[in-house]
């Protein structure tokens, strides 16, 4: 989980935050609290987080700060989420995303479609 | 419907100067940023700042927003946050629709600041898409934000102050950097940080480029060449350098969306980092009450931006008949260090860039 974790730093602190657990494409892995999905499949050493939807080439983060929409994966169950923004959960299911997203994977997961996000109105 | 007097786009050094700045002229703000944090890029600069005393000098930069956050403490009764918000647009009407983490909604505010940033440029070259081909911010977000190395060997491209500082601070977390690769004949960022990294044995290449990547799933190796005055490669100079990332340090490019969608004059101004809202000295936009502080006006130093958005958030105040009575002696002070920060010969291409996107 730590492979690629920074030891020891002259400026930073990293202190050890709680362990979550999560999935890769069915694989269990770990990561810490605090992390977003993209920084935690990193510290395993996954750097392959898509495939281009037609010539199959892989695809990794590139601007990790949500504006590029290079680091796109499947996070349970629903597709073109950025990787980079987005934090760790317990229990997280990562996919490697292959195809331009599916609303309807999300079903087939088993998985109500939420469309009552977005359809409230005044706050 | 939310009201307030002030909304602010963007909680970077902008953004957060300029909700402080409205607020303590007097005006009800809403601050709205799409992380869960606030400080924008400043919470993984780990260097200190330049600059004077105003502008943080010498402080790092992981250590302004809490700075900023104690004096927005002052004022903070009249200013909402939104984190993990997103702006979707800006209507003619003047209404401002949010993702508010999940939730849809929508505001109307009085005056408008536009602070969003901006985004790391890009490079073309064969293979530019594999894995391991990295912006250099977002290798400086792995190591400082989230403690995580992105490589064992790293190829930075770019010899601007963003790819000087970030190689250094790849050292500083234990990674090496082959070399730093720069197309111009001489380095763009400040001597005191390419110093640094010369000292601890990192070549700065200069009048060199990077012909192309290599790798299966992944980087493995880089082709770079010396170029003469043309950019074309120099025959016989070409070499593979053995990498698993490659930093790319191009430079930046405002994130104008908003801007374009609510209708502002825009114009390409390649000294500002591309597409800039047109802009007059109160930092006001073709488009009454929409203001605008920070990246997004044009790409500056992180120094500038904060006051930028001092300035940004005063006269947007202002134009509302909120204020102080030292208001004209502020407005002076901010424009004087902004003349400062862009004195001498770092600040000529910055001084040209203005000139072509402001307006009376």
């Amino acid at each position: 989980m730590d492979d690629q974790r920074i030891e020891s730093h002259p400026i930073l602190q990293f202190e050890k935050s709680a362990v979550l657990s999560f999935t890769f494409d069915g694989q269990p892995m770990q990561g810490r609290e605090g992390d977003t999905v993209a920084s935690a499949l990193f510290a395993n050493g996954v750097q392959v987080f898509g495939r281009h939807f037609k010539t199959k080439r892989a695809r990794g983060f590139y601007c990790a700060i949500g504006n590029c929409s290079s680091c796109l994966m499947v996070v349970n169950g629903k597709s073109n989420v950025r990787t980079c923004t987005t934090y760790l959960e317990e229990g997280m299911v990562v996919e490697t995303q292959e195809d331009r997203g599916n609303l309807l994977r999300k079903r087939q997961v088993g998985q109500a479609l939420d469309v009552s996000k977005g359809a409230s109105d005044d706050v | 419907m939310y009201e307030t007097d002030v909304v602010v786009i963007g909680g970077g050094p902008a953004g957060l100067m300029a909700s402080n700045a409205a607020a303590e002229a007097g005006a009800s703000v809403l601050l709205i940023e799409r992380f869960a944090h606030l400080g924008g890029q400043l919470i993984k600069q780990t260097h200190k700042f330049f600059g004077s005393e105003k502008q943080y000098a010498s402080v790092r930069g992981i250590d302004i927003p809490s700075r900023i956050a104690e004096e927005r403490a002052l004022v903070e009764d009249r200013v909402t946050i939104w984190t993990r918000s997103t702006v979707l647009g800006l209507f003619e009407d003047g209404v401002i629709t949010v993702d508010r983490d999940g939730k849809y909604c929508k505001i109307r505010p009085s005056r408008i600041i536009v602070a969003t940033g901006a985004s790391e440029k890009f490079l073309t070259f064969p293979n530019n898409d594999l894995p391991g081909i990295y912006g250099a911010g977002a290798v400086q977000t792995m190591m400082n934000v989230y403690g995580v190395c992105p490589g064992r060997r790293v190829l930075m491209v770019g010899a601007g102050n963003i790819g000087l500082i970030v190689s250094y601070q790849l050292l500083q977390a234990g990674v090496e950097v082959v070399a730093v690769v720069e197309g111009l004949p001489n380095i763009g960022g400040y001597a005191v940080h390419a110093s640094k990294i010369r000292r601890a044995g990192v070549p700065i290449l200069t009048s060199h480029t990077l012909l192309r990547a290599d790798g299966v799933d992944g980087v493995e190796s880089a082709v770079i060449a010396q170029i003469d005055n043309r950019w074309q490669p120099i025959p016989g100079s070409s070499k593979s350098v053995s990498c698993d990332v490659i930093c790319i340090s191009v430079g930046l490019s405002p994130l104008t969306e908003l801007l374009w969608q609510a209708g502002c004059d825009m114009r390409y101004v390649p000294q500002l980092g591309g597409y800039v809202p047109l802009r007059n000295e109160r930092l006001e936009t073709t488009v009454p009450e929409i203001y605008i502080a920070g990246d997004v006006a044009g790409i500056e130093e992180a120094s500038a931006a904060m006051v930028e958005g001092r300035l940004a958030g005063l006269e947007a105040a202002a134009s509302l008949g909120l204020g102080f009575t030292t208001l004209d002696d502020e407005r002076a002070d901010l424009c004087q260090q902004l003349d400062e920060l862009r004195a001498g010969p770092s600040g000529e291409k910055i001084r040209s860039g203005l000139v072509k996107a402001g307006i009376a």
